[in-house]
Parts: structure tokens; sequence; C-alpha cells
């Protein structure tokens, strides 16, 4: 070996040994690190005790403060696709991101055994940083739409127990379908594409004629062979379940992202950052929400709806046909959940289990607002979404949605007809 | 593709000690759903919080035996707590409770804020040593028939399991067929009636939560103990759904139900996840299909559909009677 290529050698070993030596160290586990940076201009100062959480599925794995020469490390428990949030508010002042979008970075893939390094690109922040009023704000615009998610999905489900008293778990299995529907449509590399406005009207439709074919397929049979509801309740679950897998097949464990609206720029309104699709989500909620009600009240089929809602017998024998109002019921229902669950899948992501995951906080929503009341599921909705995300201005970010379930049980101690429920004998 | 190997792996995994523990887990289930009627959908929170006391107790020091009975303790208080609330409420009200408190559970201790006590989604691991220094059995050392083995550290959890689940059974036969459990049947049958009769109708369900919820503690024990290992993501609410099928395929409300739906189930679901893996790998057109990820969900699709065909065609189950298993409205 000439003693050029024993040079090379030595330093290609040397530089391996280097660039593992922090891999091998770890060898033990996964995580996810980097070093925090200010740069400005050609000056780099370390930023201290500045605190980056790393979430899944915005769920929240773990916490990681970086030291004094501004390193972070924070092992996860496996090998997978992870989110890394820096908290703005632990940065110091005059220390902010370059680019203010780059405050959660998305699906960061993570492999076995890995120790990936990420960057949160730093720079001169705006010196004050988020103020409380600022926090408080952006937090009530982010409940609200998510109020406005839970509020298009829970009216269906509370409409469909009123005309039929089935509590239907698989109504969660409909908001995943509007959002997969629409996500095949808009984004799939099969699908044709369309643009997500357009790519909605076929997830709702879809959404519309899984109501249609779970109520004539299964739940009109059901109720002919006078199966009795806590027996339907046990099989919607098992639908539930097997849709849910089926989905999963079909459309993979990963979360997807609508490649439409994704990273749009934060606007400011009243001093307060809001991304425009959040206002867009709950003012065509509202609107449709509003609609649901003007149906309600002044068509026929609304009203009978209320009618079969309140006493099914009688309204059989004043002419109405119960078993169209509630196909149109389950009608109405599906079309909504999958709204519901296109509006979801835009803010979040679109996955398997999304709409299992939103399921409790929509039954906390009808609850709260009484079971089969239309009304009262749409306020619970605001009222669950909007308690949820103020929770995480006292707790811990990972445990809003275990607030909305605790919300769920002191309503039932407290009043368990709900706000807008009649009082009747639920015991 | 082997037939003998599925057949055989089938039978191991339908006698091993997790068969055992949600044999265990379904006993529970059956006193409150099938003997009471209460429809507990988070059962697998007492299973969680079981295996967590006595996780905890044995990673802050103290002896296994305490950690079992931590973990036993702690199931019947979850059972208390959560009964005093729901248990005045009806079946579909219960429902929604039940597995709305077991997911809230499972998101607390899964959250850093718990990380001091529960470790977080790392969970903890190892507690179970005491346990394995009793095994008679060499550990590393193969007991069987042919190639129908197991280890000796299996073969001791097996042992140790399947005779809780006896046990479990001989307690549950002795509980229904005293007064206590005349008058939990006829809770189910009609809690009015019962009432009338001046009986406590609320204790009544009460106990059957916190008694139910200790035996899925032993259960989720077992589970943690076989595995030396409790992360709070092996406590998803699916759980409760098997423990369902299995009641419901047994027979709900039958002594023997839970075990032999435990069997059966474990070995359909065996059988059908080798069968898939293999269709998988070996037939083009399926194999194109699906992916061998996919493949495996399939099993998890039929436990969804199989537990509709059984609720509408077979309520009672393989050992139940018709007239027994016709729940409806209470």
């Amino acid at each position: 070996m000439s003693r050029r290529a024993r040079f090379a050698w030595f330093w290609l070993a040397a530089i391996t040994i280097v660039v593992l030596s922090p891999v091998a160290s770890i060898a033990a586990g996964e995580s996810i690190g980097g070093k925090l940076i200010q740069t400005v201009g050609t000056e780099k100062t370390p930023v201290e005790s500045a605190t980056v959480i790393i979430l899944q599925d915005g769920i929240e794995i773990g916490t990681g403060q970086s030291d004094a020469e501004g390193a972070w490390e924070i092992p996860v428990p496996a090998a997978g696709v992870y989110d890394a949030q820096l908290d703005t508010s632990t940065l110091p002042d005059g220390v902010g991101l370059t680019d203010p979008e780059k405050e959660v970075l998305t699906d960061i893939n993570v492999r076995e055994g890995q120790a990936k390094k990420v960057i949160f690109p730093l720079g001169v922040g705006s010196v004050s940083s988020v103020s409380t009023y600022d926090r408080v704000g952006a937090l009530f615009v982010s409940g609200l739409k998510l109020g406005a998610i839970i509020a298009l999905c829970a009216v269906g489900l509370s409409l469909v127990y009123g005309v039929t008293g089935l509590v239907n778990f698989a109504h969660a299995e409909m908001v995943t379908l509007g959002a997969v529907t629409a996500y095949f449509f808009h984004a799939s590399a099969v699908g044709p594409q369309w643009p997500l406005l357009i790519a909605s009207v076929p997830a709702v439709l879809v959404g519309a004629g899984f109501g249609w074919a779970q109520e004539e397929g299964l739940w009109r049979p059901l109720r002919a062979r006078s199966v009795g509801l806590v027996a339907m309740m046990v099989v919607s679950i098992g639908l539930s379940f097997a849709v849910r897998h089926l989905i999963l097949i079909f459309f993979g464990g990963e979360p997807r992202a609508y490649p439409d609206f994704a990273g749009q720029p934060p606007i400011e309104i009243f001093g307060i950052s809001v991304v425009p699709k959040n206002l867009v989500t709950i003012g065509v909620a509202l609107v449709v929400l509003a609609g649901v009600g003007l149906f309600l009240q002044r068509s026929r089929a609304g009203t009978a709806m209320r009618a079969v809602s309140d006493d099914a017998d009688l309204a059989e024998s004043s002419g109405i046909d119960v078993n169209r109002i509630i196909l149109i019921t389950w009608m109405l229902s599906g079309g909504l959940a999958a709204l519901g669950g296109i509006f979801f899948g835009l803010n979040e992501a679109v996955q398997w289990d999304m709409g299992f995951r939103l399921l409790l906080l929509i039954f906390a929503a009808v609850v709260l607002g009484g079971l089969g009341t239309a009304y009262g599921a749409m306020v619970g909705g605001f009222v669950v979404g909007i308690a949820v995300e103020m929770s995480t201005l006292f707790m811990p970010n990972e445990l809003k949605t275990a607030v909305g379930l605790v919300v769920l049980i002191v309503i039932l101690l407290v009043r368990p007809q709900g706000l807008f429920g009649t009082k009747e004998r639920i015991g | 593709m082997d037939w003998g190997s599925i057949f055989i792996d089938g039978i191991l995994a339908t006698i091993g000690p997790v068969t055992a523990a949600y044999a265990i887990s379904a006993i529970g289930l059956n006193l409150q759903f099938g003997y009471a009627g209460l429809l507990n959908f988070g059962h697998v929170a007492f299973m969680l919080v079981g295996a967590y006391g006595m996780a905890i107790t044995v990673d802050l020091g103290g002896p296994l035996w305490l950690g079992i009975i931590v973990g036993i303790l702690t199931a019947a208080v979850l059972g208390f707590l959560l009964g005093l609330p729901t248990l005045r409420l009806r079946a579909d009200y219960l429902a929604i409770t039940t597995i709305a408190a077991a997911e809230a559970i499972r998101l607390v201790v899964r959250s850093s804020w718990a990380q001091p006590l529960t470790n977080g989604v790392f969970g903890i691991q190892g507690f179970a040593d005491s346990f394995f220094d009793l095994n008679p059995f060499p550990p590393a050392e193969l007991y069987g028939i042919g190639s129908l083995v197991v280890t000796g550290r299996k073969l001791w959890v097996m042992i140790v399991g399947w005779t809780i689940a006896v046990l479990m059974t001989l307690l549950i036969r002795r509980l229904i067929n005293s007064p206590w459990g005349r008058v939990l049947k006829a809770i189910r049958e009609d809690e009015d009636a019962t009432t009338s009769l001046g009986k406590n109708v609320f204790s009544y369900k009460l106990q059957a939560l916190m008694i139910g919820g200790a035996i899925g503690g032993i259960a989720g024990m077992l589970l943690a103990i076989e595995q030396q290992n409790v992360t709070p993501d092996a406590y998803l609410p699916q759980v409760t759904f098997i423990l369902y099928v299995i009641v419901i395929l047994g027979g709900a409300g039958t002594i023997l139900g839970p075990i032999v739906g435990a069997v059966v189930f474990q070995f359909l679901f065996f059988t059908v996840d080798a069968l898939m893996v293999n269709t998988q790998a070996n037939i083009d057109w399926v194999g194109d299909l699906l992916t061998p990820a996919a493949a495996g969900q399939v099993k998890l699709v039929l436990v969804g559909v199989g537990m509709m065909v059984l609720m509408v065609f077979r309520p009672q189950g393989i050992l139940g009677s018709r007239e027994e298993a016709l729940i409806d409205e209470r």
C-alpha cells in the first residue's frame, strides 16, 4: 500500500469514527436532536434552556431543553415519523425563528437506531415574545376551529340517536372516510388530483352514501329482526372496528397532509395571528350548521325528522314515512361527518384512525348538549373544542384530549341530560 | 404453505400465557357484562392500572408481592371511582363514559407530565425478576411433545396463568351461585323489580364493577409479567373490543364462557393471521394486493366483522342460552 493510499485510509477511518460516534454512543435507541444556534450576520450564539417538544400524531412523546452549547436530544420510543416543536415562549428575548412557519418541523422520519438531527433556523426575533393576549386569542381561534369540526360531526350523531335511539360508534369511520376520499380525489397518485375544494364534493357524497348503505344494508334489517338497541350498539362497535382496519389496509398507517393550503402564512386580525384556513373552517362550518338548523325548522323532511325524534309511533300514525326519514337522517349524518373529516384532515392530518380519535370528543359534545338534540350538539361541539384548546394555557399540550374526556365525565355527574336535553329518566 | 407448522404455532399461541391473561380479563368482564349487564367499554383501563400499579411499586423499590397487592387494589379502586358517577346512567351513557375514561387514563399515563412515575411512552421494564426466580424449570430448557415445545420460562408463566384462570372461574361460580349472584342476575333481567324487592341495586352494580375490575387488573399484571414490560400503548381500546368478542363468543353469563371464548378466539385469530401472512408471501396476486403489514391487519377486520355477526346471529355464543342472552334496553 502506497503512503498516499495509507494516508487516505487513515482519514477515511477517522472521519467514519467521528461521524458515527454520536450514533454509536446512543445505539440503544432512536432519538431526535439538534443544536439551537442563533445566527445574526456571521455571529453565532448558542441558545440555552429552550424547550423542544417531540410529537407523534399530535400527542406529545417527550420534551427536552438545550444545554449551554445549544444542543438538545430527545429519545423516541421507536423508528417512525415524528414532529418537533420549538416552544418559542422559552426562547430568550430577542431570539426568534427566522421563519415563523418552522416552529413545528413535521414528518421527521427516524430510522431504526438513528439519532436524527433537525434544525430550527434562529435569528432576531420580535423583542417581546408572544404576549398572553396573543396566546389566549390564538388558542380561542383554534378552539373555535376544533369546535366547528366537532360540531359538524356531532350533529349527525345526535340526529341519528334522536330518530333511532342508536349510539353509533361507526360514526367515527364516516369522518375518516370523508377525509380519506377527499385525499384520494385530491392528492392520490392514482386519483384525478382535483383541487381540494372540488375533491370535497365526492367525499361528502361518499359519506352520505356510506350512511345510506349502513341504514339500508344493516340497521333497517336489524330493526326488522327487532335486535335490541344495546346489541345494535355492540354491532356498531364491530362495524367501526372492521371499517377502521379496512381503511388502514388500503390507506396505510402514515399520516398524510392535503397538499392544498399546507403551510399557509398566518395573517393578523385584531393583533392575533391566524391561519386563513382556520377562518374558512369556522366560516363554512357556521354556514352549514345554520343550514342544518333551517332545514330542521323549515323543511318538511326536517320537521318530520324532529317529529320522529320526539315520538316515532305518533309520527308514523300521523302519516310520516318513518323509514324514509331515518334514511334521510343517516345520509345527512354521513355527509356532515365527511365534511367534518375533511376539515379535520385539513387542519391536522389524514390518518386511518383520525375519526376514532375525534369520536370521544364528539361524544363529549353530544352528551354535553344532550343526546338527541341537534342544537345541543352544535353548542356542545364549540364548548368542548374551546375548552380543549384553552386548557393548554394551564396544562401540558398532550393532556388536552384527556381534558375533553374529563369534561364529559363531569357533565354526566352534574347534568346527565345535557344542556339542552329534557329531564328524563336516564338512570 | 406449511400447514403443519401453522397448526403447531396456532396451538402454542392458544395454550400460551397471553390466552390465559385474556381469559382472566374476560372472566372479569363477564361478571360485569354477562351477569350484571353493565356495558363497561373501558375494561382495558383495569388491566392498565393493575399492571402499572404493580410495575410502579416494584420500580420504586417495593417487592413484587406488594406490587401485586397494589395492582389489585388500584384496579378495584378504579372500579369504585368509575362506578360512582356512571352506574346510575343508562347503558349507552355508561358505554360512552367508560371508554372515554379508559382513553383519558391512557393519555395521562403516556404523557410526559406523568413521566416521573410512569416513564411516559417508554414504559417500565424488568420488574418481574423475582417472579422468574421462583421458576422451578430451567428457563432455557424445552418441554413438550414432538415439535410442540415451550421453554421452561414460558411453561412457568403458562402454569401460573392457567391456574389463576381456573381459580377465578371457581370464584365466579361460587359468587354466582350465592344469593349475591342471584341478585346480580335479577338486576340484569329487571332492575326495577329488584329495587322493589328492597335490594340496593347501585351497590350491587358497584361491587360487580369493582370485583370484575380487580380480576381485569390481575390479567393486566400477568401480561406485564410475561413480557417484563408495561407501555401505555399496549392498552388501546381495541383490547376491550377483543375481550367483548371473547365473552360473547364463549357465551356471556356462563361460567366457562370466557375460557372457551379465549381459547377459540386465540386459535382462530392466530390461524387467520398465519394464513394471511402465508398467502401474502406465497400467492402472487394476494401479494400484489396486500403488503405484509396489511395482511396482518386482515385479522382485525375479521374481529370487527365477527363481533357484528355474533351479536346478530348468535348473541348467546357457544355456551349461552338464548333466553339469557337477549340483552336489551336497560
